[in-house]
């Protein structure tokens, strides 16, 4: 077996385990023999399992298990892609103004949609702020600034988003009733996650995890530089187009349905170089499968640490994530030397 | 100190409007006027405040003490009540922020007593500043604290006896909405939901205090420690723990009915959504510490009778 299918068999099997361990750990205790015979079975309910808990198996923990991964491969998956148009290892999925126009929309759909229909409004107005936010940022990036450089982009990025960010802090002070729905919002929303989330989230992340894959060997050739790419016959401008509409729609749809969830697009690539090298033909692959598995694990733990309560989900991505960062700079550091 | 120096001026009060002759309980140095009861001084949360005359011209940035303010028949000294206060209609409300207060534009309407709930930063220090006294009123840990902050109003409103009588029938209605209660043969549970993303409330809190009182048991209490009183509870952990009654307190913010509660994936197995145990809420109410809660607890006890009429049944 080579190294490159070692490593894909490794990502099957990690997510095959942590969809399972996603399913089975919980606040409420379900025997673990009878939700496996569960989930073999496709759902039907197995004696010695009562109708409360083959509910909570089928309504709450299958669908926040696929929303978990559909988010995490999204987000991983965006960070990959957006780090080799950009050449940029810091960059991830809410560089160019997704999260802060995902913010906003959010915002202008709680303060002042009908409060009613805030499980549609709400996704529907982050995924429209996040493409709006990303369009803005990259048409300011290319024509704003003169140039069409990585660099370009990413100042434009930083520009839409601060002034995004401005008009959202604007509207939630205006209306302080919405602030905690805003805030609940922003730190990650899997508690409350449904089938119908699954299904606003699940064509966008298709559409968009597709074309990363399609395009992941042209990564690695504008990744050296547009000048070399421009003479091996590649449309620069074209590619980065193509890769930043599909990162960003996958950025919006998970955005959409989880809130703003941190530091997965970064850690997730970098530490799978780390495992298989940085050719994209491997980064993007396994960049969706430990994404997915991350964020399940991590959304286990969301919903057991403080059990019955729940944490956040995007206060444990940051915490578990920075240190883990630094541990994995330093030891790709030292292999470096 | 607060309750005696109150409890002479009701007693001093009372004297005046019934001429009858009691013996005065508060402290034997009181003078014995009712026209001239200021300047007083109130040990507020925020330290000792003096009041020099009897005030005309209140701000209020909490809603909770605009509705105090009301109830004691101070209203008519209001001035300007912030934006979020709605509750009486007729509450003089401004675009002052209680949240992120503006000294200048407070000052703009020229208080003379300034009543808020939280200072973040230093509205205290400023308004001292400017002269103009400000009585803190933070958020009430207990029903004790309703009445003292009541009776600090009517001290520093001039309606102490008002105030009295207000505190006087909470009392005494409290008392008779638990007394009619039956204390419960088996547990009846309850789940109480701040907002669409299962935030709720131990029995620590001042709310849940209130179900207290009615022999109420609370599901959020398995996660004490979590949320300082406020956690954010699992979705699967409430279908689990089956409680009899769900009170929305997120009707206004988030728009949920007994229809929403009963369409989440999984509730509708619950025995409060099967049961038309699911009490709609007005926000407001349920989150405020003012004269209201006498109607919030009414509201509670008549959903608990309802549930154990039905299980009797």
């Amino acid at each position: 077996m080579s190294r490159r299918t070692r490593a894909i068999a490794l990502g099957v099997a990690v997510l095959a385990a942590s969809i399972v361990a996603g399913l089975l750990v919980g606040p409420v205790h379900i025997a673990p023999g009878a939700a496996l015979r569960w989930l073999i079975s496709f759902g039907d309910q197995p004696s010695g399992m009562s109708e409360q808990q083959a509910a909570i198996l089928a309504d709450l923990r299958l669908p926040r298990v696929i929303v978990a991964g559909l988010v995490g491969a999204s987000l991983s998956a965006s960070g990959a892609a957006y780090q080799a148009v950009f050449r940029n290892p810091l960059a991830d999925p809410y560089l160019l103004g997704a999260a802060a126009g995902a913010g906003l929309g959010a915002t202008i759909a709680v303060a002042f949609g009908p409060s009613t229909a805030f499980a549609v409004t709400v996704p529907l107005a982050a995924f429209i702020g996040a493409v709006s936010g990303v369009g803005m940022a990259y048409g300011l990036g290319r024509s704003g600034l003169g140039g069409r450089s990585s660099t370009s982009l990413i100042l434009g990025g930083i520009a839409v988003a601060s002034f995004l960010t401005a008009v959202q802090t604007f509207i939630q002070q205006q209306n302080a009733d919405t602030l905690r729905q805003v805030y609940s919002w922003i730190l990650g929303r899997l508690g409350t996650t449904g089938w119908d989330d699954a299904g606003i989230a699940l064509p966008s992340v298709v559409i968009a995890v597709t074309t990363l894959w399609l395009v992941r060997r042209l990564l690695d050739v504008i990744e050296v530089g547009d000048l070399e790419a421009e003479s091996l016959g590649l449309n620069v401008g074209r590619l980065r187009l193509v890769v930043v509409v599909a990162a960003s729609l996958a950025t919006a749809a998970a955005v959409s349905v989880a809130g703003l969830i941190g530091f997965v697009g970064i850690i997730v690539p970098h530490t799978v170089r780390l495992l298989a090298g940085s050719s994209y033909r491997q980064v993007l692959p396994l960049s969706v499968l430990f994404g997915a598995a991350f964020l399940i694990l991590v959304d286990v733990v969301a919903r057991t640490a403080v059990a019955p309560a729940e944490i956040p989900i995007g206060v444990i991505t940051a915490f578990v994530g920075a240190p883990f960062f630094v541990l994995a700079l330093r030891r790709s550091g030292r292999r470096a030397a | 100190m607060v309750h005696r120096f109150i409890g002479g001026i009701a007693a001093v009060l009372l004297l005046a409007s019934c001429g009858e002759a009691t013996i005065p309980q508060g402290p034997p140095n009181e003078e014995p006027s009712s026209t001239a009861p200021f300047p007083v001084t109130i040990e507020a949360a925020n330290g000792d405040v003096t009041i020099a005359a009897h005030p005309r011209r209140i701000v209020s940035l909490s809603p909770t003490s605009t509705e105090m303010l009301f109830a004691i028949g101070a209203g008519d000294q209001v001035e300007a009540v912030d934006d979020q206060s709605n509750y009486p209609s007729d509450a003089p409300v401004t675009d002052l922020s209680g949240f992120e207060p503006n000294v200048e534009a407070i000052a703009s309407y020229g208080p003379d007593l300034v009543v808020y709930s939280t200072d973040p930063g230093d509205l205290d220090s400023a308004l001292e500043g400017l002269g103009i006294p400000a009585l803190q009123q933070p958020a009430a840990a207990a029903l004790d604290d309703v009445y003292v902050q009541i009776e600090q109003l009517g001290v520093a409103t001039g309606n102490a006896a008002e105030a009295e009588v207000v505190v006087d029938r909470m009392r005494t209605e409290i008392r008779s909405i638990t007394g009619s209660i039956e204390p419960p043969s088996e547990p009846v549970t309850y789940y109480h939901e701040l907002d669409d993303t299962y935030y709720s409330v131990t029995s620590s809190t001042f709310i849940g205090q209130l179900y207290s009182l009615v022999g109420l048991e609370n599901i959020a209490d398995e996660a004490k420690g979590a949320g300082g009183g406020y956690p954010q509870l699992s979705a699967e952990y409430i279908v689990d723990a089956d409680p009899n009654l769900i009170f929305l307190a997120d009707t206004k913010c988030c728009g949920q009915s007994p229809r929403t509660v009963a369409a989440r994936p999984g509730w509708d197995r619950i025995a409060a959504v099967e049961n038309a145990g699911v009490i709609p809420l007005d926000d407001d109410v349920a989150s405020r510490w003012g004269p209201r809660v006498v109607d919030y607890l009414r509201r509670i006890a008549e959903a608990v009778a309802e549930v154990m009429e039905a299980k009797a049944a």
